[in-house]
């Protein structure tokens, strides 16, 4: 069945596979999952605040987002972020953004909000004396925070964060909808052009299971020695 | 946090500028009916150590908790050094470094060193150097008896080594009171007086020390006075021979036949 398939069609793209697409994919997936982090922990904090507005605007957020497919907000955000950026700038058109900034922003709010909730479980994990004897110490909010809680729960939380973080590496492939190149939309590119999709879509299934598998495995690993002795 | 109603408190007292930590008329509700705490008024002056016990659920502990606005109140006032803490523009970080706390569960940070968890609060809240956090923790944990654990993390430590860490951590803010909630309950038996060693050493060198604890030995060898407490009142506030001689309240007599009696 192999008998067509011509490999070299893999070797002679490789530069363009991987130092184009999956750079970009690369660098989409580290970026996005440090934003996301980021804001969703912030997120995570206003959720467990307590004062009145910030749980209920940390939840409603946090409930839309998980509500929408991903394909959907990465359109609504395409279509949509010029739009907007043309009201605040005042422009006369609609100003176009670096794609990748786009799909940067787009993938930064979604996965905040499934990050926002591995971390509150985080949070809520460790016990209240911890948060507490933080304050009698005489330490503030963000002290306490950054330097009691955040660090026991992103240590308990790691290995999970880890795990959506291989799902958004997934996930970037859906940026094709926008053209974008990404390592799905570049393999996709080249197939077509040269009437090999299938080699390419094959080697493209290949490359994403290595990175997923060696990424899970060494997940596994890390969370049997990452557990803190109480 | 409001204010005493004239309807519910009797002529407002004024409070004593000397003593260190004041309260006058706490209460607290969970819901509204479910009161804690009910109009809880004691004193504890400088040098003093007072022993808060009762039985289990009689609000001990969130009192203790009170004093450094740990656990919020609504009605009476609080003061600590003549500072009111309910006051809702008091700068409670600021107060609360003043006040040492000691936990049922310790409550050492897991993630840090011993001598980390020394260190952490005097560099970030007292603006100390590393060198004067980390000579100072050292200082103290020799005076608990475990220099020789310092780079050690807690969950190495047994649990009387870790109350003794917490102890000595709580001291490196230079308290002018340190408040302990049941420091030895969460203890094994045979590691109860090494933490109850160190907390007699404390009170001998003229501490300030609010206790909440099961141990009465260690109230008759060193308390001033006992604060009785049973479902959220101070029933009894009466100097430590007093109590233990000749309880004035038929709880404090029931309680101490039950606790004395083996």
């Amino acid at each position: 069945m192999f008998a067509n398939f011509d490999f070299g069609e893999i070797t002679r793209n490789a530069p363009q596979l991987f130092f184009t697409g999956l750079a970009f994919t690369l660098k989409l997936t580290v970026l996005a999952a440090f934003f996301g982090t980021a804001f969703g922990t912030l997120l995570a904090l206003m959720r467990l605040s307590g004062r009145a507005p910030m749980p209920q605007i940390a939840a409603t957020y946090v409930n839309l987002i998980r509500s929408l497919p991903l394909l959907l907000v990465i359109f609504w955000f395409y279509f949509l972020v010029p739009f907007i950026a043309q009201a605040i700038a005042g422009s006369e058109r609609p100003l176009t953004i670096d794609p990748f900034l786009t799909a940067l922003i787009t993938f930064t709010l979604f996965e905040a909000a499934y990050f926002s909730e591995i971390v509150r479980a985080g949070i809520q994990s460790l016990p209240a004396g911890q948060a507490a004897a933080g304050y009698a110490l005489g330490l503030s909010y963000w002290q306490v925070m950054a330097n009691v809680v955040l660090p026991q729960a992103f240590r308990a939380m790691l290995p999970i964060l880890l795990t959506q973080t291989i799902v958004l590496f997934q996930d970037t492939s859906l940026v094709y909808v926008l053209s974008l190149e990404d390592f799905l939309g570049v393999a996709g590119n080249i197939g077509q052009r040269d009437s090999r999709l299938t080699e390419l879509y094959l080697f493209a299934a290949l490359v994403y299971f290595v990175i997923s598998f060696a990424a899970s495995t060494a997940v596994k690993r890390l969370q049997a020695r990452s557990a803190i002795t109480r | 946090m409001t204010t005493a109603t004239a309807a519910t408190a009797a002529a407002p007292k004024a409070h004593c500028a000397s003593a260190v930590i004041e309260m006058i008329g706490v209460s607290k509700w969970y819901t509204p009916e479910f009161q804690v705490l009910s109009n809880c008024t004691a004193k504890v002056e400088k040098g003093e150590v007072v022993v808060v016990c009762g039985p289990s659920g009689s609000g001990k502990s969130t009192l203790i908790k009170c004093v450094n606005a740990l656990e919020p109140f609504q009605q009476g006032d609080i003061y600590v050094t003549g500072v009111k803490i309910n006051d809702p523009s008091v700068n409670l970080p600021a107060l609360r470094a003043r006040i040492g706390m000691v936990f049922q569960n310790f409550e050492l940070f897991p993630h840090l060193s011993v001598m980390e968890n020394l260190c952490l609060a005097q560099q970030k809240v007292l603006r100390r150097s590393k060198e004067e956090s980390v000579a100072r923790a050292m200082k103290l944990l020799d005076r608990v008896g475990l220099a020789d654990q310092a780079l050690k993390y807690p969950g190495q430590l047994s649990g009387g080594q870790q109350q003794r860490v917490a102890i000595a951590r709580a001291l490196a803010m230079e308290p002018v009171a340190m408040l302990f909630d049941e420091p030895t309950s969460a203890l094994d038996p045979e590691m109860v007086s090494e933490v109850l060693d160190v907390m007699v050493e404390l009170a001998t060198e003229g501490m300030t020390m609010m206790v909440v604890t099961h141990e009465m030995g260690f109230a008759r060898k060193v308390a001033n006075r006992i604060l009785f407490m049973d479902k959220g009142e101070i029933v009894e506030d009466a100097p430590s021979k007093t109590f233990f001689d000749h309880p004035r309240s038929p709880r404090a007599q029931l309680f101490l036949s039950k606790i004395l009696s083996h």
